[in-house]
C-alpha cells in the first residue's frame, strides 16, 4: 500500500515537475498579450478575416482552409492556382459579420488566426471563440509596426520560425529603408496628400485612421488635423486644403477628376498629380490593412520623392510578389497591376 | 383656425431668402459677400470676373449647386409630407410612409454593391423609390378593406420593413472595407457631392410633382376630410388619390436619390407651415415649400461648416427635429383631437 502510494506520489511529482516547462514551451504570446497554446500539428488554419487570410497566405499558403470571400478571377491570377481558388468560408470578425462557429468547427482547423486591431473588442471575441471551440485562436497586430513581430509569432505557432523570420526581416528592411530616407525631410516639408475614396472622391481617412496608415508614414495627410476613421468631406474643404498630391483607390474618380471643373483649382489636379493605387491581388495603400500595403509604401514613396527613391518599381514589385505572393507576374500582368484598374 | 395667409407666407419667404444668403456666403472656403456679388453680376453681365478663379469656382460649381439642391430637396420633402399628411389625415405621416425612401435606399445600396458610377447609383435609387411605392399601392388596392387609407399606410409600413431587411442583407454581403462605409454614408444623407449635373434630374421631377400637387390643392382639401364626407361632396377619391400619391412619390424619390435619406424634414415642416398659415392646402403647399427649402438650407449650411468633415444631414435633422416635434406635439393635442 505504502509503496504503491509512494510510487504514485513520485509519478505525480515527476508529472508536475515535467509539465510546466512543457506547457511553457507549447504556448506563445500573441499580439494582444494572450497566451495561445501551440497546436501539436498545424495543417489547417481558419482565417478570421481578410487580413488574416492574406497574412497567412504570405507565410504558409497551403495551410489556408479558404478565403473570407472567394477571390475574383483577376485576383486569382496573382495567387498560387490551387490556393487562390480555395472556397469562401466566411469570416469571424469584421463589422458585425459572424461566421457560424459550427461551420468553423466542421472545417476542423488546428488554429484560428486573426490579424488586425488588437483592441479589447477583438481580444474578448478571441477569448470567447477559443473557449467555445477549443481551437487555439491567435490575434496578431496588422499595423505596419506590428508586422515583423506578427510574422515571428505566427512562425512559432505553425512551426515555421525560419520562414517567419525571413519575412519579418524583409518587412523590417522595407520600412526602415523608407522611413529613414523620408526622415531626412522634416514632417512639415513633406508633400500634403489628400486620400480620395468613393466615386466622387469625397470620402477620406482622418488622422490616425488605419485607411491612411500608408500615407501618413511618408507624407502629410491633409485631413490629419481631425482624428478619426473614414469621413465625408466637401469639395470646398478639399479646395481649402489644396493638396499637392491626390491618392485614390477609385478608378471612376481617377478617370474623371482631371476634367471636372469643380476640382480644377486644386494644386494636385493642376499639376496632374492624381494617382490611382494598384489593387491586384490586394490593395496597395488601404485595405485589407496588413502586409499587402508594404509594396504600396514603395509605390507611394517613389511618387512623392522620385529623387530619394531611384529603385525600379517593377523590380521591387517583381520581388515582392515572388516573395510574398509566391507568383512571378509576367510583363503584361505587371502593366495591369501598375495601371491600378480591375 | 383662420390665420391670415400673407403674413405667414412672407415669413416663410423671408426665411428662405435669409437661408439662401447665409448658405451662399458661409462655407469652409472663404468667399466674401463682395466676391459673391461680383461673381454673380459678372456672370449675368457676361463679362469676365475679377475674382480669383478658385473663388468663382466655389460659387458657381461647388457651393452654388449645393445651395440650390438643398433648397429644392427641402421644398420637395416638405411638399410631399404636406400632401401625405392631408391625404392620410394623419399628422405623423412623412413622405417615406409608402416606402419611397426604403425603396430608394435599396436601389442605392445595390448600386454601390455592384460598383456602379454616380449616375447608376442615383438612377437605381430613383427607380427603387418609384417601384416600392407602386408595389405598395398595388398590394394595398388588392386588399379590399373597409378603410383603404389605413390599409395603404399599413402596407407601406410592412413593405418598408421588408425593403429595410433587403438593405441590411446587401450591407451584410458588401465588402466591409470599401462598399460598407459608402453605403453607411449614403443612408445618413448628404449633399456634399452635389454638382451642376445633379440639378437637372432633381429639378425636373420635383417641379413636375409640385405642379401636380398645386393643381390638386382644392382636391386635397376635400381628401383630407373623412372618406364618407368626401364622397358626400360627390368626389370620386380614387383617381385623385393615385395622382397625389404619384406626384408626392416622384418628388420624394428624386430628392432622396440626390441627397440620400434625410428624415424629419417632411414630418416637421408641414406642421410649421400649418402653424403659420392654417390647414387650407392652397395656402399650405407654397408655404411648406418655402419653409422646407429654407429649413434644409440652414441645416445643410451647418452640416458643411461646423467641422472640416461633413456632418451627415440625417443626423442633424433628427437631432434638431426630435425635440422640436415633441414640442409641437405638446401644443398640438387640442388641434388634432
Amino acid at each position: 500500500m505504502i509503496s504503491y502510494n509512494r510510487r504514485a506520489l513520485i509519478a505525480g511529482l515527476a508529472a508536475t515537475l515535467l509539465a510546466p516547462p512543457r506547457a511553457r514551451a507549447a504556448s506563445v504570446i500573441d499580439g494582444a498579450g494572450r497566451d495561445v497554446p501551440v497546436p501539436a500539428r498545424v495543417e489547417r488554419v481558419f482565417p478570421a478575416g481578410p487580413p488574416a487570410a492574406i497574412f497567412l497566405y504570405t507565410l504558409a499558403p497551403e495551410l489556408l482552409i479558404g478565403w473570407p470571400r472567394a477571390n475574383r478571377p483577376e485576383e486569382r491570377e496573382f495567387l498560387l492556382p490551387d490556393v487562390g481558388g480555395r472556397p469562401e468560408v466566411g469570416r469571424i470578425t469584421g463589422r458585425g459579420n459572424t461566421a457560424n462557429l459550427e461551420v468553423v468547427l466542421a472545417l476542423k482547423p488546428d488554429l484560428i488566426l486573426d490579424v488586425g486591431s488588437v483592441n479589447p473588442t477583438y481580444v474578448s471575441l478571441a477569448d470567447r471563440v477559443q473557449q467555445q471551440t477549443g481551437i487555439p485562436y491567435a490575434l496578431l497586430d496588422g499595423r505596419f509596426e506590428g508586422i515583423p513581430l506578427s510574422y515571428r509569432t505566427l512562425g512559432a505557432l505553425i512551426g515555421r520560425r525560419e520562414q517567419g523570420e525571413g519575412l519579418a526581416r524583409n518587412a523590417e528592411d522595407t520600412m526602415k529603408t523608407i522611413t529613414q530616407r523620408v526622415g531626412s525631410i522634416p514632417p512639415d516639408r513633406r508633400p500634403r496628400v489628400y486620400y480620395a475614396r468613393g466615386p466622387r472622391g469625397l470620402e477620406t481617412g482622418l488622422g490616425g485612421s488605419i485607411n491612411v496608415e500608408t500615407i501618413e508614414l511618408v507624407a502629410q495627410n491633409v485631413a490629419g488635423g481631425t482624428r478619426g476613421g473614414l469621413a465625408n468631406v466637401s469639395i470646398e474643404q478639399v479646395l481649402l486644403w489644396n493638396p499637392d498630391v491626390i491618392i485614390t483607390i477609385d478608378q471612376d474618380f481617377a478617370a474623371n477628376v482631371l476634367s471636372d471643373p469643380a476640382w480644377a483649382p486644386v494644386a494636385a489636379v493642376r499639376a496632374h498629380r492624381v494617382h490611382l493605387s494598384p489593387k491586384l491581388p490586394f490593395g496597395w495603400v488601404d485595405f485589407p490593412p496588413t502586409v499587402n500595403r508594404l509594396i504600396g509604401l514603395w509605390w507611394l514613396a517613389k511618387i512623392l520623392y522620385p529623387d530619394l527613391f531611384p529603385e525600379d518599381l517593377r523590380a521591387l514589385t517583381h520581388e515582392f510578389y515572388t516573395r510574398f505572393y509566391h507568383v512571378t507576374p509576367s510583363d503584361a500582368q505587371m502593366e495591369r497591376v501598375l495601371a491600378g484598374r480591375d | 383656425m383662420t390665420r391670415r395667409f400673407l403674413p405667414g407666407f412672407i415669413i416663410a419667404l423671408g426665411l428662405l431668402a435669409l437661408g439662401l444668403l447665409v448658405a451662399f456666403t458661409v462655407g469652409r472656403y472663404p468667399v466674401t459677400l463682395a466676391d459673391l456679388i461680383e461673381v454673380l453680376v459678372s456672370r449675368l453681365a457676361g463679362r469676365p470676373t475679377e475674382v480669383p478663379p478658385a473663388v468663382e469656382n466655389v460659387v458657381l460649381l461647388v457651393r452654388g449647386p449645393r445651395v440650390v439642391a438643398a433648397a429644392l430637396v427641402g421644398a420637395a420633402l416638405a411638399v410631399a409630407g404636406t400632401a401625405f399628411q392631408g391625404l392620410f389625415r394623419n399628422p405623423l405621416v412623412s413622405p417615406d410612409i409608402l416606402g419611397a425612401s426604403s425603396g430608394a435606399a435599396l436601389g442605392a445600396v445595390l448600386g454601390i454593391y455592384f460598383s456602379l458610377g454616380v449616375i447608376g447609383i442615383e438612377g437605381l435609387a430613383f427607380v427603387g423609390g418609384l417601384v416600392a411605392v407602386a408595389a405598395v399601392y398595388v398590394i394595398g388596392s388588392m386588399l379590399h378593406a373597409r378603410d383603404p387609407i389605413l390599409v395603404l399606410v399599413l402596407t407601406g409600413v410592412v413593405v418598408g420593413a421588408l425593403l429595410g431587411a433587403g438593405v441590411g442583407l446587401v450591407k451584410y454581403l458588401a465588402d466591409p472595407y470599401n462598399q460598407l462605409p459608402a453605403m453607411t454614408f449614403w443612408l445618413l444623407g448628404s449633399l456634399a457631392a452635389t454638382t451642376v449635373s445633379d440639378l437637372l434630374p432633381l429639378t425636373g421631377p420635383v417641379a413636375l410633382g409640385t405642379i401636380v400637387l398645386i393643381a390638386l390643392r382644392w382636391r386635397l382639401n376635400v381628401m383630407s376630410l373623412p372618406e364618407d364626407e368626401a364622397r358626400a361632396l360627390g368626389l370620386a377619391t380614387g383617381p385623385f388619390r393615385i395622382a397625389i400619391v404619384a406626384a408626392a412619390t416622384l418628388v420624394t424619390a428624386a430628392s432622396v436619390a440626390t441627397s440620400g435619406i434625410i428624415g424629419w424634414v417632411g414630418l416637421v415642416v408641414p406642421h410649421l407651415a400649418r402653424a403659420l398659415v392654417g390647414p387650407d392646402f392652397p395656402r399650405l403647399i407654397p408655404t411648406a415649400a418655402l419653409l422646407g427649402g429654407g429649413y434644409l438650407l440652414f441645416i445643410d449650411t451647418l452640416a458643411r461648416t461646423a467641422a472640416p468633415v461633413e456632418i451627415p444631414l440625417g443626423i442633424l435633422t433628427a437631432v434638431i427635429g426630435t425635440p422640436f416635434f415633441i414640442w409641437l406635439l405638446a401644443g398640438m393635442q387640442r388641434t388634432w383631437s
